[in-house]
């Protein structure tokens, strides 16, 4: 066991925050710190320009192999990079879907062919990718999925129907993984695909999806005659479950850095506040204050052992626990941070409805603990993974 | 970085969980929990003889195994999971930690070689009655004499206070106060003018005792580290403690869930088990997030003492990681010590009326739970700590 950064990574580290001290400022100056959960769909554009920013300095899927265009960089430099980005505020990735999700899926699972064809354009900060697997009936049952994929012989092309829900930034993407049935008579995680399918094309239509926090970055996903190419299937048809869920594996790998980086902004912004208008003399939300910041450091400590423990990260108690603990924590954090403003908590930015950053994180962060496996998802795979505690007996309704 | 254990380490960890898991089985820990003394001698003579335990982080130079926190919050994790009763803690968190922050060169080879042989066991003595953290606990006082010192007052909740060898005294001058006028001693129980009472308590696999000092004559170089300015030695060994404790509050914490859902395996209502219901597999879930999470921020902080050791020792520790052992300590104590509650809390609901019998072992570490709660610091004392440090 060593904490310690070798005096090459601590060079790697002045690498990083110089860089980022000379960029990230003039036309950017205006995105720092912004564009984190809840704030997603402030400044797309901008944001999509500093994606490129990055990709021309060489800061884009900095884990990825150096012949796929990425970096090569070590755990250690991944882990320094992260955090050296959060202290200089960097804002909430635009690409983070691509880097995070698409990409390491494809590097893993994809053919060469794909490979050449998907991941130049992630690094670049070029295109941007969106998640289809949720749908309307398929929310914590996720292999319930009902969307339709048929090969059609005469087009030699996939034909996509059915519908997506919650799909973040469908409207800025330009491509999106989508999970669907191939074998209509086939049920549960059998007979599925991995499809990787272009958002701008006639079959598919983008309805945003307003939210309690009035903005959307959901949205809705229809399919009518959606076409994806032949070759644009991860991995063989019927093992779309597979894939999909080594994706889910590689969500909670390195890319949980990023988002412990903006928790760390966040909180700073909530001691600032606390200590401007007196709530830090107050014994309780003291208290508060103090347990939000070890969650986070725990939180850290956690993701320290998962990446730690090299590529079975999947099947480590520690992973097991870890979207609960933060989730839940960055909803007590939103609480947190509207007890902290006191009666000023209610007064908005802006009329019809423009919330500031922590309104928007109090409201958003309702969706941590629903998203991606609800706590009561989660709580059920640790205890039966985790614990080996027997499944609930299953109640057929005929 | 490197955030796991090593294969050594991982060997330390699993030898003594085989190991305590012999010695300290149920029946074991209620024969030892009976007696005033707190533990068997048979079982101690193993530790110190055959498993050398107490020697393990003491320099090679004072008879020492010269090994890190690392693995000693790797021995502590498993001692709090089998509630090993014994006088392990305060000697080596309390007496030996003290030893090895506050104490000269001469004065760590008269005590340490006795403590790493198994000789010797000690304590550390520093709370005055009404007194509970912080340097205004210490209200002992002592008075700088032609020869010496003289020490007097009383010290209560003295780990092991009735059956440790050598007794580390933190006492202040008179007139005193706050962190100013504090100094450490070592005083060999048998000193003229100690007295030791032990003192019956609700958690009965550690044991404690009233110390009452009257007109206790030292020799002047029985004075550990810097006359009436020891606070800040004192605060680092709590400090070390605590990570020590929370490491145990994590192995119980941890104890605590796997005992309970192995009974809801076995325990059947409605014709099934009891763990496949939902009501019980999300408390389970919630108390391995409380375990996992304690887990990490135990060895963090061990890592960090392991440097703060080195860095205390003149050696070559990395100083900004030794810099935040005040943070780790306080973080891992509160944690712990909420995790721990909260995991033999839940666990007793978990047995139903079983848990709730003398016969069952989850009453001891609810018990063990609330004592180590209250040792070093509560969560609530140590988040208010950490706040200093964020707010003011």
């Amino acid at each position: 066991m060593k904490l310690s950064f070798s005096p090459e990574d601590e060079q790697f580290r002045t690498e990083v925050a110089t860089w980022m001290r000379e960029n990230l400022c003039g036309e950017f100056e205006q995105i720092r710190f912004r564009g984190g959960p809840g704030d997603e769909h402030m400044f797309p554009e901008e944001r999509k320009a500093w994606e490129r920013k990055l990709a021309e300095g060489g800061w884009t899927a900095i884990g990825w192999p150096k012949e796929y265009g990425g970096r090569a960089c070590s755990i250690e430099q991944q882990v320094i990079f992260h955090e050296e980005y959060a202290r200089a505020g960097g804002p909430g990735r635009a690409g983070h879907i691509g880097e995070g999700l698409a990409g390491p899926t494809i590097v893993a699972f994809g053919t060469e062919e794909q490979k050449k064809r998907f991941l130049p354009g992630i690094v670049a900060g070029t295109e941007y990718w969106c998640q289809g697997y949720s749908e309307p009936s398929a929310g914590s049952d996720l292999a319930n999925v009902k969307t339709r994929a048929e090969f059609d012989e005469a087009t030699q092309q996939w034909r996509l129907n059915g519908q997506k829900v919650w799909t973040s930034n469908a409207h800025e993407s330009q491509w999106c993984f989508v999970v669907a049935r191939i074998d209509r008579e086939s049920k549960g995680h059998h007979g599925l695909g991995f499809f990787l399918v272009k958002m701008d094309q006639p079959g598919i239509t983008v309805r945003p999806i307003e939210q309690i926090t009035g903005t959307s970055e959901f949205n809705e996903v229809f399919f009518d005659d959606a076409v994806c190419g032949a070759d644009d299937l991860v991995g063989q048809p019927g093992e779309g479950w597979k894939v999909a869920m080594a994706l889910l594996g590689f969500e909670r790998g390195v890319s949980t850095l990023g988002q412990q980086t903006l928790f760390k902004n966040e909180l700073a912004e909530i001691i600032r506040v606390a200590k401007d208008n007196g709530a830090a003399q107050d014994p309780d939300i003291r208290q508060r204050i103090a347990e939000a910041h070890m969650g986070l450091k725990i939180m850290r400590y956690s993701a320290m052992r998962m990446l730690s423990g090299g590529a079975g990260v999947g099947l480590q108690k520690e992973a097991l626990i870890y979207k609960l603990h933060w989730a839940s924590w960055h909803r007590n954090l939103g609480k947190l941070a509207m007890d902290v403003l006191g009666p000023e908590s209610e007064i908005a930015a802006g009329a019809p409805y423009q919330l500031n950053r922590l309104q928007g994180m109090y409201l958003f962060a309702r969706s941590d603990t629903i998203y991606g496996g609800t706590n009561q998802i989660q709580r059920n795979i640790a205890a039966e993974r985790g614990l080996g505690m027997p499944k609930e007996p299953k109640i057929v309704i005929q | 970085m490197e955030f796991r254990f090593n294969e050594e380490q991982q060997m330390i960890r699993d030898t003594a969980a085989a190991f305590l898991a012999e010695v300290s089985d149920s029946a074991a820990i209620r024969r030892a929990m009976a007696t005033e003394q707190g533990y068997e001698d048979a079982v101690w003579a193993r530790i110190v003889g055959d498993m050398y335990w107490q020697a393990l982080h003491i320099p090679e130079q004072y008879g020492g195994l010269g090994l890190g926190y690392i693995e000693l919050v790797a021995l502590f994790e498993q001692m709090g999971r089998y509630l090993l009763c014994s006088p392990f803690l305060s000697t080596v968190a309390f007496a030996t930690n003290a030893l090895l922050v506050a104490a000269n060169d001469e004065q760590k080879n008269t005590w340490l070689p006795q403590i790493a042989s198994g000789e010797l066991t000690g304590t550390l003595a520093y709370i005055s009655p009404g007194g509970n953290n912080g340097p205004q606990a210490v209200q002992a006082v002592c008075e700088k004499t032609a020869n010496g010192y003289t020490l007097n007052g009383t010290l209560r909740y003295v780990l092991d206070g009735h059956t440790a060898g050598l007794l580390i005294v933190a006492a202040r001058t008179k007139n005193s106060s706050g962190e100013q006028g504090i100094s450490l001693f070592a005083v060999p129980a048998d000193t003229a003018g100690v007295t030791r009472n032990w003192l019956p308590t609700m958690d009965q696999t550690r044991k404690q005792a009233e110390i009452v000092l009257q007109n206790v004559a030292l020799p002047s170089d029985a004075l550990l580290g810097s006359e009436g300015a020891a606070w800040p030695q004192l605060q680092k060994v709590l400090q070390l403690a605590q990570i020590a404790v929370a490491a145990e509050q994590m192995g119980g914490a941890q104890q605590a869930l796997d005992i309970s859902v192995e009974y809801t395996k076995g325990r059947y209502q409605f014709n099934r088990p009891i763990a496949s219901f939902q009501g019980i597999k999300h408390k389970a879930a919630d108390m391995m997030v409380k375990a996992e999470s304690a887990r990490s921020a135990a060895y963090y902080a061990a890592c960090v003492a392991q440097e703060a050791l080195a860095v205390a020792a003149g050696g070559d520790g990395d100083t900004d990681l030794a810099a935040e052992l005040p943070e780790a300590a306080a973080i891992a104590k509160a944690y712990c010590s909420d995790a721990f509650f909260f995991n033999a809390g839940s666990g007793i609901q978990m047995h139903g009326g079983v848990g709730f019998t003398w016969e069952y072992d989850i009453q001891l570490y609810f018990k063990r739970a609330k004592s180590t709660e209250t040792l070093l610091g509560n969560a609530v004392w140590h988040r208010e700590q950490l706040a200093k440090m964020l707010l003011d």
